[in-house]
């Protein structure tokens, strides 16, 4: 069964008297246990569909199945829901909450979920064990590199042990030794069982991916697979996985 | 529940990390609050002084004067006719509901004790009058019904009057003092009663009985015509019908035509307290708007701090709403700050107010007195005010598009 199942998916804003068709129709399916980048120009509509399969945003038309789910017609409060059980962000610019401890960020999405305090902490604690920060736990994301911000990230982003990590360009503001030890990190917990949608417009990220969409003008250009290229990229040494 | 006391924290901890803008917000709050107590403690002091002193005056009396009159163009004043006779009040007696009836008649006159003497009001009152203005005896006893019938010397002395007459620790009673040069028998001395609310010395008098003052001392036109007659009623509600009642009787004993004015003026305790109590209400209203203000603008202050604080933290907000947080988690937790906020300029403003109210009570000497009531509505109020000036900022945040929200910078 495909994770995620997409058909003719169109997103139109309006911006004044233009409409920008940021999708003109995005028909796409992933299986669970995949790691997949997604690649484009800027402008090529990828973060538009980033967004819709985070549940962030909802298509003009089309449908989106999450995993079996579909969300393309729920309302705000449904989709918060989904976002909060089912998807895990990792962004560019980490978007940790400042002046917060690495431990309290991580709890964050089961602050919205009725988890006792108690399960949360253990639940973190063990989300940051995962990403190889156990002894950060009590900074805060300026005592943080960078690097360590983004494990930060992921860590809140898969202590709900989601059904999808969305990554939107996970390494763009990290240096090269930063980004290898993310993508390391991610593709471990990849091996592990998480599917991974990787945004980005490097190649080198790229490479990590099994399968590469190519978006250009609302489209999907190309869908290619390559079997076995990322396994014998994979530097185990360097990240704390 | 859970996620409300977890929101609470936040709140405080997102506040602390602000001090002094919490502080300074929370400042309009405090002071609308705290002045508001003050002034409020202390009003209510001032009322139940006040009311304390309406008290000495008797309770539930009813006051008779005869009408004025005028001769010769001039307006002689209240009592410038002899109108009201003793007869008149023994017949008002008759009204259900009464339960004393007395009479006076008064005349600045000195007293000489020895070889001291002092100027002062000499009342010439039946026995009864003496119960329903409150009094009573310090020391020895009021003259009785006997008294009155022979027109006995004996005389009752005021606080002031002891004071002025006789030495320190001397004992009145049983010695003479002299009043138009005629002696006359000391029998009690009276408990003090201090100022009435016009700031006249009550207790600066002597009472003689009735007859004595009408025969001997201060000689009269006619007989039996009285300065002022008083009634006490059993119970306050029924002081407005026995007030009818006097009008429709004395207009009967003294024949008045239906076009004719009353030749005599009603006095009803409770009217002297309305007006009292009409003071208190305009002032209670001015604190009311005062204390709107304030917390207005406390409010206003609140809202301020609170926009600037969600576009500061459009970000959080963003990063909230993509790990699940849904629009009215956003909303609590701004309407959570601001209430804390209020909530606790509230509270600072009850201490500093009850504070306040300790320190002019101990200080100027004004009573003040602290009710809880004031203090839970100031501080319900404050709570209020931040719930609802807290509203259009938090519903701004929890308005705010997630994917733009997460790109602010």
């Amino acid at each position: 069964m495909s994770l995620i199942v997409s058909r003719d998916l169109v997103k139109t804003y309006r911006m004044g008297e233009m409409e920008v068709h940021a999708l003109r129709g995005v028909s796409l399916e992933i299986a669970a246990g995949e790691l997949v980048a997604v690649m484009g120009a800027s402008g090529s509509g990828k973060s538009t569909l980033m967004n819709i399969l985070g549940c962030l945003d909802a298509p003009t038309s089309g449908t989106y199945k999450l995993e079996g789910i579909d969300v393309s017609t729920l309302g705000e409060s449904l989709l918060a829901e989904i976002r909060n059980s089912k998807i895990g962000f990792v962004f560019q610019n980490f978007n940790l909450i400042p002046r917060t401890t690495a431990l309290e960020n991580v709890q964050l999405p089961m602050f919205y979920r009725g988890i006792s305090s108690h399960d949360q902490k253990a639940l973190a604690v063990h989300a940051l064990e995962r990403v190889g920060l156990a002894d950060r736990q009590r900074h805060h994301p300026a005592q943080l590199s960078g690097g360590q911000q983004q494990r930060v990230a992921i860590a809140r982003a898969l202590v709900t042990n989601p059904a999808i990590i969305l990554a939107d360009e996970p390494t763009g503001n990290l240096d090269s030794q930063a980004s290898q030890e993310i993508m390391a990190t991610l593709t471990t917990l990849n091996t592990e069982g998480i599917t991974i949608i990787l945004v980005t417009h490097e190649p080198d990220v790229a490479r990590y991916a099994r399968r590469t969409i190519m978006m250009k003008d609302g489209m999907i250009l190309s869908d290619r697979s390559s079997k076995g290229m990322p396994s014998a990229r994979v530097v185990p040494q360097e990240a704390g996985v | 529940m859970n996620f409300l006391l977890m929101t609470v924290l936040v709140a405080f901890r997102v506040l602390g990390r602000n001090r002094m803008r919490s502080a300074l917000t929370m400042l309009g709050i405090i002071i609308g609050v705290g002045a508001v107590i003050a002034m409020v403690s202390i009003g209510e002091g001032a009322k139940a002084a006040v009311q304390a002193q309406i008290a000495t005056f008797g309770t539930n009396v009813i006051t008779i004067l005869p009408g004025s009159m005028t001769v010769g163009g001039v307006w002689t004043g209240h009592g410038g006719a002899v109108t009201l006779t003793v007869t008149d009040v023994e017949e008002l007696k008759k009204i259900p509901g009464v339960m004393y009836a007395g009479w006076a008649k008064r005349d600045a006159m000195q007293v000489v004790h020895e070889n001291k003497n002092w100027f002062t009001t000499i009342n010439g009152v039946s026995p009864d009058y003496l119960v329903i203005r409150g009094w009573s005896a310090r020391n020895g006893e009021f003259y009785a019904q006997a008294d009155m019938d022979t027109a006995a010397k004996v005389v009752l002395l005021g606080n002031t009057i002891v004071k002025n007459l006789f030495e320190p620790g001397e004992d009145p009673v049983g010695s003479t003092i002299r009043i138009k040069n005629m002696p006359f028998k000391v029998v009690g001395t009276l408990e003090a009663k201090g100022y009435d609310t016009r700031g006249t010395d009550q207790d600066d008098v002597v009472f003689i009985p009735f007859t004595t003052a009408e025969r001997k001392v201060m000689g009269t036109k006619f007989l039996n015509s009285i300065g002022a007659g008083f009634l006490s009623a059993e119970s306050p509600e029924q002081m407005p019908q026995i007030v009818d009642e006097v009008k429709r009787i004395l207009r009967l004993r003294h024949k008045l035509r239906p076009a004719q004015e009353d030749d005599f003026t009603v006095r009803n305790q409770i009217d002297i307290a309305k007006v009292q109590e009409g003071t208190s209400e305009s002032m209670k209203l001015l604190l009311l708007a005062v204390a709107s203000i304030s917390l207005l603008v406390g409010g206003i202050g609140i809202m301020n701090i609170l926009l600037v604080s969600v576009t500061e933290r459009t970000r959080e907000i963003g990063i909230r709403m993509a790990v699940g947080a849904k629009r009215r988690h956003i909303l609590l937790q701004f309407l959570v700050e601001a209430v804390v906020l209020s909530a606790m300029g509230g509270l600072i403003g009850v201490g500093l107010g009850v504070a306040g109210a300790k320190a002019a009570s101990s200080i100027a000497g004004w009573p003040a007195i602290i009710s809880a009531d004031i203090l839970v509505i100031a501080f319900g109020f404050s709570a209020l005010v931040g719930v609802f000036f807290g509203l259009y900022p938090a519903n701004k945040a929890s308005r705010l598009n997630p994917i733009e929200a997460l790109r602010y910078e």
